[in-house]
């Protein structure tokens, strides 16, 4: 069953999982990044609820959609979002960042079915998903590759070499999302390395550029389901994203990067999330 | 080398349209005839070796045998973390050529010599690595590795070994060659500067030493036989390789005889001590200049014997 076709699937209420798991596991492991996880939550939940030609049953498939999570330090989330959709039990989720653990802070392929790409040293996940955009194209076959970018790793020159190749190659089954939530590790991305005019700097790539708000459901999966909607162009959706997305006291703030939260701080965090669960909202 | 390894994986994508060439922007006349012939198995990256190896890898899990190709240290170095983390650690089917061992490029100055590149690339995990001595054997080679795919680090030399294939003889994958037997001395070379062993072991059994020479050309994995065994059996270990003394060849041969228990009656290290070669010019001057050239090595047995 390719989940693009699941009806049943609903990506708020996806995305709303998302944030309670990766709010847990971070907290369980005492780790950081759960403000990555936050902003980039309906990005993940509409890509797997209503985009990928992705099979849970068959991970493996060599004609399924590829999918990289680039910024690897949100991991919590990719891996919230395989446990959700089937691919592995929700239980396991416990088991991240903890000892002995196969689910690492960044992300990792190792025992873990859906992931096709092991992250975490940014700039690396554009490049490889350019390579499998052109594989597919060489051998004649239908499947696109998929990369979900940070904003603050576009800081990498890795991330242009890719951007020259695809746009050169005309790899218009390569698809880029970013998670522009503006703010990177110590500061705000403005302060640190403009992007801006960043839609400019795709197109003038070769890349076609939607910009939507990236918390909007129906606005990246108007955005994602048509795609490629240029087949001479790799296509880039720059997501307009709230970092720490849910919770107050983590919206658009540097700390929540790297802090964890706990006691009344998770106590709180959770009481924020539950006041707006769409289960319960809409039962 | 490079000429024999470009006839070979013509040869060997012909047959397998997975077969890919990936290069750097280099190659110039030597890539022609594959690009050409099998232009949808071929894609120059640009000057962009990050990218270069990220495609590769990105191919290379997609169904692909990629082939990353460029001078020594751009396929190497310049892309390290995309060889560890994208290629390594998924194990994907990529084979990292680079042409310019050591010194190839002599005239072209530091930045063009691969002096490092054996001990960095032996250190990561899955990475095979390779450094034939002579035309057939990167024929051999080649054959070999593509018929068992995985991570490789494949280092032709400018240089030959000058050794030609005695009959029935086949070069193989962590197997090191027995070129020539002796008892008072085992020289171990790595790649084509196994030309200034034998000339070595030439000038010293014109002084009554007799020298075994063995020619390595799999780095990892590694002929711990040959090497116990030399230990064993002759009064002596030198290595040589046109590459730092550190982590490379030397570095191996002394890990394998500690571990292995075996205490040779002296070990010497030929190569690179720990600097920057500013001096330039061809490979066999700069194998003077640096004292890895037949007479040092020669000079090295006679003042540990």
């Amino acid at each position: 069953m390719t989940l693009r076709n699941d009806p049943s699937a609903d990506p708020v209420i996806l995305a709303h999982r998302i944030r309670k798991h990766a709010l847990e596991m971070t907290s369980r492991g005492k780790s950081s990044h759960i403000g990555s996880v936050l902003s980039m939550a309906e990005i993940l939940a509409v890509l797997y609820a209503r985009i990928l030609n992705v099979d849970p049953g068959a991970p493996d498939d060599p004609e399924r959609d590829r999918v990289i999570l680039s910024k690897g330090h949100g991991g919590a989330g990719i891996y919230a979002v395989l446990a959700e959709r089937g691919f592995f039990e929700t239980e396991k989720l416990k088991d991240h960042y903890q000892n002995g653990s196969i689910f690492s802070g960044h992300v990792s392929h190792k025992g873990v079915p859906g992931v096709d790409l092991s992250t975490g040293s940014l700039g690396h996940g554009l490049g490889v998903a350019t390579g499998m955009a052109l594989a597919a194209k060489r051998a004649h076959q239908d499947w696109r590759a998929f990369v979900v970018m940070s904003d603050g790793e576009c800081d990498e020159g890795s991330v242009w070499e890719a951007a020259m190749f695809a746009g050169h190659h005309r790899l218009s089954n390569l698809i880029a999302v970013i998670d522009y939530n503006k703010i990177q590790s110590l500061a705000p991305v403005a302060e640190t390395l403009a992007l801006e005019p960043f839609a400019d700097k795709w197109r003038a790539f070769g890349w076609t550029v939607h910009e939507v708000d990236g918390h909007d459901t129906a606005a990246l999966e108007g955005a994602l389901k048509t795609l490629p909607d240029d087949e001479n162009r790799p296509t880039v959706v720059i997501a307009h994203t709230t970092k720490g997305k849910g919770v107050s006291f983590m919206e658009n703030t540097v700390l929540w990067h790297y802090r964890t939260a706990q006691g009344d701080e998770l106590e709180a965090a959770r009481a924020e999330l539950a006041a707006c669960d769409p289960e319960v909202r809409d039962a | 080398m490079r000429d024999a390894f470009i006839a070979k994986l013509t040869d060997l994508a012909r047959n397998d349209p997975r077969v890919v060439l990936i290069t750097g922007d280099l190659g110039f006349g030597v890539l022609t005839k594959f690009a050409e012939d099998l232009p949808s198995q071929y894609v120059n990256a640009g000057v962009a070796e990050q990218n270069m190896t990220a495609i590769a890898a990105g191919m290379a899990m997609s169904g692909w045998k990629a082939y990353t190709y460029s001078i020594a240290n751009f396929t190497t170095l310049r892309c390290l973390e995309q060889l560890r983390n994208d290629v390594c650690y998924h194990d994907a089917p990529v084979t990292v050529v680079s042409v310019g061992g050591g010194f190839s490029y002599g005239q072209l100055g530091m930045s063009h010599f691969a002096t490092e590149d054996l001990a960095i690339l032996r250190a990561i995990p899955n990475m095979r690595v390779v450094a034939p001595s002579e035309t057939w054997e990167t024929e051999d080679l080649t054959a070999e590795l593509a018929a068992a795919p995985g991570p490789t680090y494949l280092r032709l030399d400018k240089g030959q070994g000058g050794v030609g294939r005695r009959d029935g003889e086949v070069a193989r994958l962590g197997k090191a060659r027995l070129v020539r037997d002796g008892s008072d001395v085992t020289l171990i070379s790595i790649g084509a500067i196994l030309k200034e062993c034998i000339a070595a072991a030439d000038e010293l059994a014109q002084k009554g030493v007799q020298a075994r020479v063995l020619s390595v050309s799999s780095l990892k994995p590694f002929d711990a036989d040959a090497v116990l065994s030399a230990a064993r059996d002759t009064g002596g270990i030198v290595t040589v390789e046109e590459h730092t003394v550190l982590g490379g060849l030397g570095g191996t041969v002394a890990e394998t005889l500690l571990e292995g228990g075996v205490h040779p009656g002296f070990f010497r290290r030929i190569g690179l001590t720990d600097e920057y070669p500013t001096v330039v010019g061809d490979q066999a001057y700069l194998r003077t200049v640096y004292g890895m050239d037949a007479a040092a090595i020669a000079a090295t047995v006679r003042s540990a014997l």
